[in-house]
Order: C-alpha cells, then sequence, then structure tokens
C-alpha cells in the first residue's frame, strides 16, 4: 500500500519533467496544438493522482512514507540519496501546485496564442512544475536543494522569456542573482546539518533536533553560537531570497517583466512560497531557536506592512499585484515567526487561489488591452470585459480578507495568533499585520477601481477591448471558485479541528502552541465570518475599500497632494525605501570597483608587469651587464684571474 | 591477461603513432584523410578505455595495469606505469577530451590540419603517460613532452599576441617543472630509486619535507595555477585555439592537482599539514578575487580562464582542507568527501569549461573578425537558437546548479569547509553567488538582448560535429550531475590509502577501514 503511494507521487514528479522534455526538445514536430496538448495532459493527469495522495494521506489518515530513488554520493561518513517524502504536508503542497499549475497551462494557451516562443514556453512551465514538485516532494535536503535551485533557474527563463527585451533580461538576471545570495545562506546551513548531524535526510535530521538543540558550533575563533540558532538564521537566508523577504525581496517586482502566466504561477501561487514551506518543514529546528523566531517575526511584519504601502504608488497593474505578494508573504512568515506554521501554510493556499486569479484576470486585462499594463491607461473596463471584472474583485475580496472569502479566515488565524505568541517581537509584528490589513483593501481596490472602473483613458479604441477567450476566462472562474470558498472549507480542518489537517508534519513546541486559545474561542465557520463584524480587522478592510474609492475616483489628486504634503515620505516611497539603489549603486558597482581593482593594479601590473615581465626585464638587465665582462681584452681576464686567484687565497688563509 | 599488462602502453602511444601517420600523410594527402585518422585514433583510444574501466578493481588501492620495464639502467630508471582510481578517472577524462578536441578541430581548423590532428594526439599520448606513469623520471619526460605540442598549437593556430603568450606559458610551466626535477633527484639520492612508491612514508625530516614542498608546490601551483602564479593562463588561453583552450583548460590545470594528490600529500605529508593553511588561503584568494576579476573581463576566454582558476580553487581547497577536518571532527572518514569532492570538480571542470570555451571558439568562427569581445556581440540566441540552448546548459554546470556536473564538486568541498571551519565554508560559498554573476552576465550580453549587429544576425546554428560534440558534453554534464557515484567509487578505496598517506599521524591510531 505504501509502495503503491510512493509510486504514484514519483509520477506525479516525474510526469511533468516528461511533458517539458517533450515539449522543449521535440516542440517542432508536436507542433502548437500538440505541445499545449501533450503538457497540459499530463499536468492533468498529475493534478487527479494528487488529489487522489491527499485523499490517501489526509482522509484515509495513511502513514507518511518515504523512500529513496537511488544514492547520489557516498563519501567517507556521508551518504546522499536521492529520495521523496509524501506526508500530509508534501500532498497538500503538491496538490495546490499541480492545481494552480494545471489553471495556469490552459491560461497560457489563450495568453501566448501569438508568441513565437509557444512551445518552449510549456516546456519552461511543465519543467518549473517537476522542480517545484522535486522541491516538495524531498525526503532530504539535498534533493530539496535541487529542486530549490531548479525552481530558481526555470524563473530565470521565465523572467527572460522574451529575451530580445533588454528590462526582461535585466529583471532574470536579478532574480537569479538575489537568489544566489540567499542560496549561500541555505547550502551553509545544509553543511552546518551535515555536520551536527551527519545526514541531510528529513527522517534522520528531525528526530534529533531535540539532542542536538544544547549543541554550539564554532564560527570565529572564540566566537561560539548554538548550532540550531546558525541553522535556523541560514536556512531563513535562504527563505528570504526565495520568499522575497526585507532585503532580499529586490528581485520579485522585477520578475514581472516575465510573461503574466508564470508571474501567477510562480511569482505568486508557488516558488515564491517555497522560503514558507521550507521553514514549516523545518519547524523541528526553528522551534528550538526562538532567536530566529523573533527574526522572522521582525522581518516578515516589516515585509508585510512597508511593501503593502509601496503597492499603493504603483502604476503597473502587474507591479501592484506584485508588491501585495511581497507583503502576504510577510503575513506567512509573521505566522511562521508566532510558531503558527500551520496558519502560514494555510495563508499559502488561500493566497495561492487569489493570488493566481488577480494575476491571470490581471493578465486577461492586458491581453484585451494588447499588452498594456499601465493602469492610468486603462478604466471602465468593467462592461467591456465582465468575466475578467467580476472574478478580480473576487480575488480582491479574497485578497482584503473580507469575510467569508478565503483570505478572511487565513489571515485572521494569522493576525489572531501572533496576537497570542509571547515570542519577542511579536508585538511588532502584529501592529504591521494589523496595519496591513488596512493597506490590502486600500492598494488592491485601488486597482479594482482604475482598471474597471471610471471613464477609459488608454490609447487603444475601446471599442475593439474585448472580453479574452474561454482558454483564458475559464482559468478565471476555476480560481474564483476556491477563492471564494477554501477558507470557508479549510479552515476547521487546518487549524481548529483534532488532528489538524497537517498532523505530525509540523512540530510546536509546548511553550509555543498558540492553538490552545484559538480552537477554544473558534465558533465555528460560519459564525465565525459573522463574528467578524465586531471585530477591528473588518472594519479596517471596509474602510481601506471605502478609502481607495475616495483616493481614485473622488479625489483623483490626492496623491499629488499627498506628495507636496510629505516631501521625504512620498520621496522614500518613490524609491522603495533605496534597496535598489543600495544593490545597484553600492554592492553590484562595488564587487565590480573590486574587480576592476584587483585585475589592473594586482594582476596587471603587480605581477605581470614586475613579477613576469619584470623578471624578463631584469634577466636582460643582467644579460647586458655581465656581456660587459666579455670584453675580449686579454689584460681584462688575467685581472680578474688574478684578482680571484687573491680572493681565494685570502680564504683560504682566514 | 597479457591484453592488461600493455593497455596502458598502448593508451599512450597508439595516439603518438596516430600522430605519426597524420605527419606523414600531411595535408596533401586529401583534406580528410588526416581528419579520419584522427578521429578513428580518438575513438579508438576511448574504446580502450572501456576494458580499463571494467578491468579496474575499485576495491583496491594499488596500482593495477601495472607494466615494468627496465629503461635506463645507470639510474634505475624504469618504464614503469600503472593506474589507481584517481589516474584511471583523468585518463578516461582525458580520452573523452581528446575526442571533443580532434573533433572540434576537424570543422573548426582549416591550416595545417594533419599538424593540428598530431599535435593534440601526442598531447593527449603524453598526458595519459602523465596520469600513468609511476616511475619519476618517467613522469617528467611526459610531463614536459606535453609542454611542447602545446606550445607549438598555441604558436601556431593561436591568435595575434600569441608568441608573447606562447613564451610565457612555456617559461612559466618550465621553471616550475626544473625544482620538481631537483625534487625527484634528491629523493632518488635518498631512496636510490625512482620509484614513486618508494617515496611514500619515507619519514623526511621536517626540514627536508619542507623544502620538497615548495619545490613540488611551485610545479604543481603553476600549472593548477594558484594565485599568484596564474597570470599565464588567461593570455595563453586567449591566444590559443579553441581545441588549445580545451586541452589547458580541462585537462592540463588537472595536473597540478594531480601532482599534489601523487606527490606532495604522501610524500612529505609533514609539510602539507604545516602549509595547509597557505595553501586554504590560496585557494580561497583564487575563489573570490579570481571571481571578481571574472566579472570585469570583456574578453570571453578570459572571462572562461578566470573562471577556470576559480574553480581549480576548490580542487585545491578540497585536498589541503583534510588536516583542518581531522583536527575538527577528530574521524578521517571526514576527510574523504573533500578529497573526493577536489577530484570530482576536476572532472567536471572540464566538461564544463571545455564546452564553454568550445563555444567561444564556434561564435568567433562565425564572426566576420574572430572577435571574442563580449561588446561585439548580443542577441546571439536569435540567430543561433540550438547552440543558445547547449550553452545555457554549460552555462549552468559552470555556475554550479543541481543536476549539473558543476555542482557536484563544489558541493562537496562546500559541506566539507564546513566541516573544517565555518569560515571557509562561508568564503567557500561566495562562489554561488561570483560564478553566477560572472557566467550569467557574459552569457546575457552575449546571447540575450535585441541583435547587436548584422554579422550577429548573419550567424548560422551550430551543424555537423558540432553538434556531436555538445550533445557529448551535455550527456557528461547531466550524467555526473545527477548520478556521480560511479565515478566517486573508483575512488574511494585510492582516497582513502592517500589519507593513510598524508596523515603526519601515525596510520594506527585511526580506523583503516569504514567504508
Amino acid at each position: 500500500m505504501q509502495n503503491h503511494l510512493l509510486t504514484i507521487a514519483e509520477s506525479v514528479m516525474l510526469l511533468p519533467l516528461l511533458g517539458a522534455v517533450l515539449a522543449g526538445v521535440f516542440g517542432k514536430q508536436l507542433g502548437r496544438n500538440g505541445a499545449h496538448r501533450v503538457t497540459v495532459s499530463l499536468i492533468a493527469i498529475a493534478f487527479f493522482l494528487s488529489v487522489y495522495l491527499v485523499y490517501a494521506v489526509v482522509w484515509q489518515n495513511q502513514p507518511a512514507v518515504s523512500g529513496d530513488l537511488y544514492t547520489w554520493v557516498v563519501s567517507g561518513r556521508a551518504h546522499f540519496a536521492i529520495g521523496i517524502l509524501l506526508d500530509r504536508l508534501s500532498a497538500v503542497m503538491v496538490c495546490i501546485v499541480s492545481f494552480i499549475s494545471l489553471a495556469v497551462h490552459i491560461y497560457t494557451i489563450g495568453y501566448m496564442a501569438d508568441d513565437d516562443g509557444y512551445q518552449r514556453f510549456f516546456s519552461y512551465v511543465s519543467l518549473f512544475t517537476f522542480a517545484m514538485f522535486t522541491l516538495v516532494l524531498a525526503n532530504s535536503f539535498l534533493l530539496m536543494f535541487f529542486g530549490w535551485e531548479g525552481v530558481g533557474f526555470v524563473s530565470y527563463l521565465l523572467i527572460g522569456f522574451w529575451f530580445g527585451r533588454d528590462s526582461a533580461v535585466f529583471g532574470s538576471l536579478k532574480a537569479f542573482i538575489v537568489n544566489r545570495v540567499g542560496d549561500v545562506g541555505f547550502i551553509l546551513a545544509l553543511a552546518a546539518i551535515l555536520l551536527m548531524f551527519g545526514s541531510l535526510d528529513y527522517g534522520i535530521v528531525f528526530p534529533h533536533a531535540a539532542s542536538v538543540a544544547n549543541q554550539t558550533i564554532r564560527v570565529l575563533p572564540g566566537v561560539t553560537v548554538p548550532a540550531l540558532g546558525l541553522i535556523s538564521v541560514l536556512l531563513f537566508i535562504g527563505a528570504m531570497a526565495k520568499s522575497a523577504q526585507v532585503p532580499l525581496h529586490v528581485w520579485l517586482p522585477e520578475s514581472m517583466e516575465g510573461p503574466t502566466p508564470i508571474s501567477a504561477l510562480i511569482h505568486a501561487a508557488t516558488m515564491v512560497t517555497a522560503g514558507i514551506y521550507m521553514i514549516a518543514r523545518c519547524s523541528w529546528l526553528f522551534e528550538y531557536s526562538p532567536h530566529t523566531l523573533s527574526l522572522i517575526l521582525v522581518l516578515g511584519g516589516t515585509t508585510a506592512f512597508f511593501m503593502g504601502i509601496l503597492a499603493i504608488n504603483q502604476t503597473d497593474i502587474k507591479r501592484v499585484i506584485a508588491y501585495s505578494t511581497i507583503s502576504q508573504l510577510g503575513y506567512m512568515a509573521v505566522g511562521l515567526g508566532a510558531s503558527a506554521y500551520d496558519a502560514a501554510i494555510f495563508h499559502l493556499v488561500t493566497h495561492a487561489f487569489f493570488k493566481a486569479l488577480l494575476f491571470l484576470a490581471a493578465g486577461s486585462v492586458i491581453l484585451a488591452l494588447h499588452h498594456e499594463q499601465d493602469m492610468r491607461k486603462m478604466g471602465g473596463l468593467a462592461r467591456r470585459l465582465p468575466i475578467t471584472c467580476f472574478t478580480f474583485i473576487v480575488g480582491a475580496l479574497a485578497l482584503s480578507a473580507l469575510p467569508p472569502f478565503a483570505g478572511f479566515y487565513s489571515k485572521d488565524a494569522i493576525i489572531e495568533a501572533v496576537h497570542l505568541s509571547t515570542t519577542p517581537g511579536a508585538h511588532y509584528a502584529y501592529y504591521c499585520v494589523l496595519a496591513g490589513a488596512f493597506l490590502t483593501p486600500l492598494y488592491i481596490f485601488r486597482a479594482v477601481w482604475l482598471t474597471f472602473y471610471g471613464t477609459y483613458r488608454g490609447e487603444h479604441d475601446v471599442g475593439h477591448v474585448k472580453e479574452s477567450p474561454w482558454v483564458v476566462t475559464f482559468p478565471l472562474v476555476l480560481l474564483a471558485i476556491p477563492s471564494v470558498i477554501a477558507g470557508y472549507i479549510l479552515a476547521a480542518p487546518m487549524l481548529y479541528d483534532a488532528p489538524r489537517l497537517l498532523g505530525n508534519s509540523i512540530f510546536v513546541l509546548p511553550q509555543h502552541a498558540i492553538y490552545g486559545e484559538m480552537v477554544s474561542s473558534w465558533p465555528g465557520a460560519w459564525q465565525a465570518a459573522l463574528a467578524a463584524i465586531h471585530a477591528p480587522t473588518f472594519w479596517l478592510v471596509i474602510v481601506g475599500i471605502i478609502f481607495s474609492w475616495l483616493i481614485t475616483m473622488t479625489l483623483p489628486r490626492s496623491g499629488e497632494f499627498f506628495k507636496k504634503r510629505f516631501r521625504l515620505l512620498a520621496w522614500m516611497i518613490d524609491n522603495k525605501y533605496g534597496f535598489d539603489a543600495l544593490n545597484q549603486h553600492i554592492l553590484a558597482r562595488g564587487a565590480r570597483a573590486l574587480g576592476r581593482f584587483f585585475y589592473t593594479i594586482s594582476d596587471l601590473i603587480l605581477i605581470d608587469g614586475i613579477f613576469v615581465n619584470g623578471s624578463g626585464r631584469g634577466i636582460r638587465w643582467l644579460a647586458r651587464v655581465s656581456r660587459r665582462l666579455q670584453t675580449g681584452h686579454l689584460y681584462h681576464y688575467a685581472f680578474a684571474m688574478v684578482a680571484g686567484l687573491a680572493i681565494l687565497l685570502l680564504w683560504l688563509l682566514w | 591477461m597479457f591484453f592488461n599488462s600493455i593497455i596502458l602502453t598502448l593508451l599512450i602511444w597508439f595516439p603518438v603513432l596516430g600522430a605519426v601517420l597524420a605527419l606523414l600523410i600531411g595535408d596533401s594527402g586529401g583534406k580528410n584523410s588526416a581528419r579520419t585518422i584522427g578521429i578513428l585514433v580518438a575513438v579508438g583510444n576511448l574504446l580502450l578505455c572501456i576494458p580499463l574501466y571494467l578491468g579496474f578493481d575499485t576495491s583496491s588501492y594499488a596500482m593495477q595495469f601495472v607494466e615494468d620495464h627496465l629503461w635506463i639502467r645507470a639510474y634505475q630508471v624504469h618504464y614503469a606505469l600503472g593506474v589507481d582510481g584517481i589516474s584511471l578517472a583523468m585518463i578516461i577524462l582525458t580520452n573523452f577530451t581528446g575526442l571533443l578536441v580532434i573533433l572540434a578541430g576537424c570543422q573548426a581548423i582549416k591550416t595545417h590540419i594533419s599538424q593540428y590532428i598530431a599535435a593534440f594526439l601526442i598531447m593527449q599520448g603524453m598526458m595519459i603517460g602523465v596520469f600513468a606513469a609511476t616511475d619519476a623520471i618517467l613522469f617528467y619526460v611526459f610531463w614536459e613532452g606535453m609542454l611542447i605540442p602545446m606550445y607549438l598549437s598555441i604558436g601556431m593556430w593561436g591568435s595575434a599576441n600569441r608568441s608573447y603568450a606562447s613564451i610565457k606559458f612555456f617559461l612559466y610551466t618550465f621553471l616550475g617543472s626544473i625544482l620538481m626535477l631537483v625534487g625527484f633527484l634528491y629523493l632518488y639520492i635518498h631512496t636510490g630509486t625512482f620509484d614513486i612508491r618508494h617515496y611514500y612514508g619515507l619519514g623526511l625530516s621536517p626540514h627536508v619535507q619542507i623544502l620538497l614542498f615548495f619545490a613540488f608546490l611551485f610545479a604543481f601551483a603553476v600549472k593548477v595555477p594558484m594565485w599568484p602564479l596564474h597570470t599565464w593562463l588567461p593570455d595563453a588561453h586567449t591566444e590559443a585555439p579553441a581545441g588549445g583552450s580545451v586541452v589547458l583548460a580541462a585537462l592540463m590545470l588537472k595536473l597540478g592537482v594531480y601532482g599534489f594528490l601523487r606527490f606532495s600529500m604522501p610524500i612529505v605529508p609533514q609539510a602539507c599539514e604545516q602549509l595547509a593553511w597557505m595553501m586554504i588561503i590560496l585557494s580561497l584568494i583564487a575563489i573570490v578575487y579570481i571571481g571578481l576579476v571574472a566579472i570585469v573581463q570583456t574578453d570571453m576566454k578570459k572571462l572562461i580562464a578566470y573562471s577556470s582558476i576559480a574553480h581549480m580553487g576548490f580542487a585545491t581547497l578540497g585536498c589541503f582542507m583534510v588536516y583542518d577536518i581531522i583536527r575538527h571532527t577528530h574521524n578521517y572518514l571526514d576527510a574523504y568527501m573533500s578529497l573526493e569532492g577536489a577530484v570530482v570538480q576536476m572532472i567536471a571542470h572540464a566538461f564544463g569549461s571545455g564546452a564553454m570555451f568550445l563555444g567561444v571558439g564556434m561564435l568567433a568562427d562565425r564572426f566576420y573578425n574572430h572577435s571574442r569581445n563580449i561588446r561585439d556581440y548580443g542577441g546571439v540566441a536569435h540567430s543561433m537558437p540550438i547552440f543558445a540552448a547547449f550553452y545555457m546548459v554549460f552555462a549552468m554546470s559552470n555556475v554550479g546548479l543541481p543536476g549539473t556536473a558543476g555542482f557536484v564538486g563544489e558541493f562537496m568541498v562546500i559541506m566539507s569547509a564546513f566541516h573544517a571551519h565555518f569560515f571557509i565554508g562561508f568564503i567557500a560559498a561566495l562562489t554561488l553567488v561570483l560564478s553566477a554573476s560572472y557566467t550569467l552576465w557574459m552569457y546575457r550580453r552575449v546571447f540575450f538582448g535585441p541583435v547587436a549587429n548584422t554579422h550577429v544576425a548573419a550567424m548560422s546554428d551550430m551543424h555537423g560535429l558540432e553538434t556531436i560534440n555538445y550533445i557529448l558534453l551535455a550527456i557528461g554534464v547531466f550524467a555526473l550531475g545527477l548520478y556521480p557515484a560511479p565515478i566517486l567509487n573508483l575512488l574511494h578505496a585510492t582516497v582513502g590509502h592517500l589519507l593513510l598517506q598524508s596523515l603526519p599521524i601515525a596510520p594506527m591510531a585511526l580506523p583503516v577501514t569504514g567504508v
């Protein structure tokens, strides 16, 4: 029974790879239709299999299974195997990833219909899905790192999909390099884990976490740090890059240069949540590192609030959603920091639905307007694009966490958890996420009003704007349904029932456990939605929506007014707090300057100039000098002989 | 098993014989006859590796396929050959690379094709000799013999500044090896034999060990090359023909590390342990300093050359970290991964950088003035999509993406570095960012963006032997990246024995078995 689950999980993992190879290598032979038929059907099979996996592992309550496929490296005491783990957490993740991927695959048929790289795109998207499955299904940190780097690589390919455009190519390079900064942390964490546990397998590492909790690692002569503290911080650095936490978030807005379907799949629903998934997976390690939890709380809260502010200032519809994604990832991080791993994963799930929906709906608008992304050139599209508009608003409401939409349950759980948490930093994070609850409806409904209401401000003839084909709108509807009901259905099993849906995939120390209190005050899904009317968060959302209407529709000049009154603040927001400038001017330029210094001063002048060519010159000089000794005059030689003899005699007599 | 006792001789002299044949026929005997000979000999040699690989006993650390004939009676010089796990891996790599270079030359070289083929076949034979020799003088003869065809190939088929580069190359490497010869002579006087195996475990005095260490160091550090003896490499690479660059990067650099493993570590273990800190620092300088220098290069070949130095830094780091690791974890089994990582890094680097150098050759061949300047290109992916896709694979191997060959060695060395010290691991791990920066920056400038000019637009995609070459290399990159276990199996016994030889502590105190 267990083996057959593993086989299914393996095929889920490998099906997209097959699709990617077929569409990539035989794209020309398959043709456009062939390519999308192959990849879409393979992903569809993977999706149905993954539903079965969830059914088996969650409903039938079968125990987690783990199995090695083959041995990758054996060296000394270290033994690295490639293997997969199917437990509740990975089953849920696979199901979500394959669902979103399926929706995006179908959507792509319409969105990329006119693109020359049609087959290539399908190949990449399937390859990405494979990498994401690898990341999620791995049973060791090693294979997780394979998937981790794999998604980063395919994301690089996809952001730069239109490789003729300089902005896209720049964005892709930036994304890859920033992610690599995080990977330095990740690979060092792997090394530390190997040093402390002697293995990278989850099955060996996690059960022994408690016994390693008191050990230390020497980082500098005379400086030792708690081993798990170091490991968890290093892992978190990896997560910061992948899940766009301040200050390694800078690549995500730039990633919007890629085609919209992948913004939905990679930069909203799946890859960027890999960091969240990883930390939840490693709850064993993080639970014993209270300082890291505090760090996550503070950085997560900062990300949730300050990146939400930036979303208000964007004019590109995709960038609004991108900053919103960063902010929502901050929420998830806060959930992790408060030891509410289940709540963070719950928000990851609901967010995947509604954020993918928002991106795809935005893509539908972009498609209808012939690749116009500037909201200042939109407006009044509600009647032209009824399905797109309706689903976008559904997504916006879910994102704003209005009860009883999906986002409400998950976001409220995080806010409540961090409120109850006693980990240092929780207070700060609480106020950040609370303020964020007001910002979210503000920026997303600003986008709604600017795009779909008011008058059309674009250059294209609005009469030609028509609703996208069914392959585009169908995935929107497909995603709109869970955006409405997923929270209502999943809230109780994910958080409040016993045992919780993720069960023992997650480990929480007793002193961090806050669910008890949350469960005791849980009235049931429907009652919770009704009771929310009495809670401050609900009213923050309502005020946020109204306020957004005011600043965009009734007082469109309020933005300029704000900029004049609060110059410094506006300047900071315009420059995105200066992170780009720091990276561009100080880090990147600094590295180049250092490289140039080493190259010209040290390599060319010192080593080559003085030592190598210098010694060549030196020998030539020596030759010139010694040539003078060979004068050809007999008396010179006679003198030398006599002098030599004299010196020799003197030396012997001494 | 008569065949087994001559297989190494065959591997060495068959290419040389082929070279003589190619020279005799010359370019007059039809354009393709020299090419045919070259390809046949290279393929034949590669096929000879199959019985070598299959007949090799991975459980033994002893030299296998040994041949021993007295060569110069007066000095007890023997024609003695034999392979262990490390040299077997390197010989297979040499033959693989040899085939690639011949194939590349067949398509790219237009003048003096028979001499080109001959030069590279002789180089291949000499290099196999270096890896197979178990007699110090024989080793030295092959070691120097290999320089001559290399020197000629840079001088004859190189580009504008070739005479400066070829002389610099020759003097650098020759001066280095002279000191090595002095070291051998000392050991001969001390032991009365040139058999390398008799040099192990001599228990030389610390003072002598240090002197010998530096004599060897100069020879090997030039080859690797280690900072600050590295400046000949970028010049040699830029001026060499593509095939020459491939041999340089894929094989010749490895000779330095091979020398450390074969001579320095087992013969002068105490000196190695005492001076390991210096070697670690030089290796880390190679990784970071050279990585930064690579970022500002404008010549594609120079960039890859610097990248090679940085990657070889991992190999030397892996070699000399073993002492720190054992001191830190008190278990010599932990040092395996460091040394094996170093060897894997050497092999992996051959695939990645070899392919990248070949690619630069393909680009330059197609460009009207054979420019290697990154600035002259742009948008090549539009005109050469298949080439761009392949090149992405090799670039990613250079970057060290998991699943490609480049990852395995780097991963193993970084893991081991952490065992030695957090800080060594940290600095080594910076390569993740640096290698991504310079490799992808170059890729972006050359392949992405709008088509830069009409010359780029006119370039035709790869075809014929080029495609075969790249398919072979891609298979190598993925095979080693996804399933490195078979190669590591070759190494375990040899590395374990080497470790025991190289530890200044009495081997009795250590557990002998375990893996």
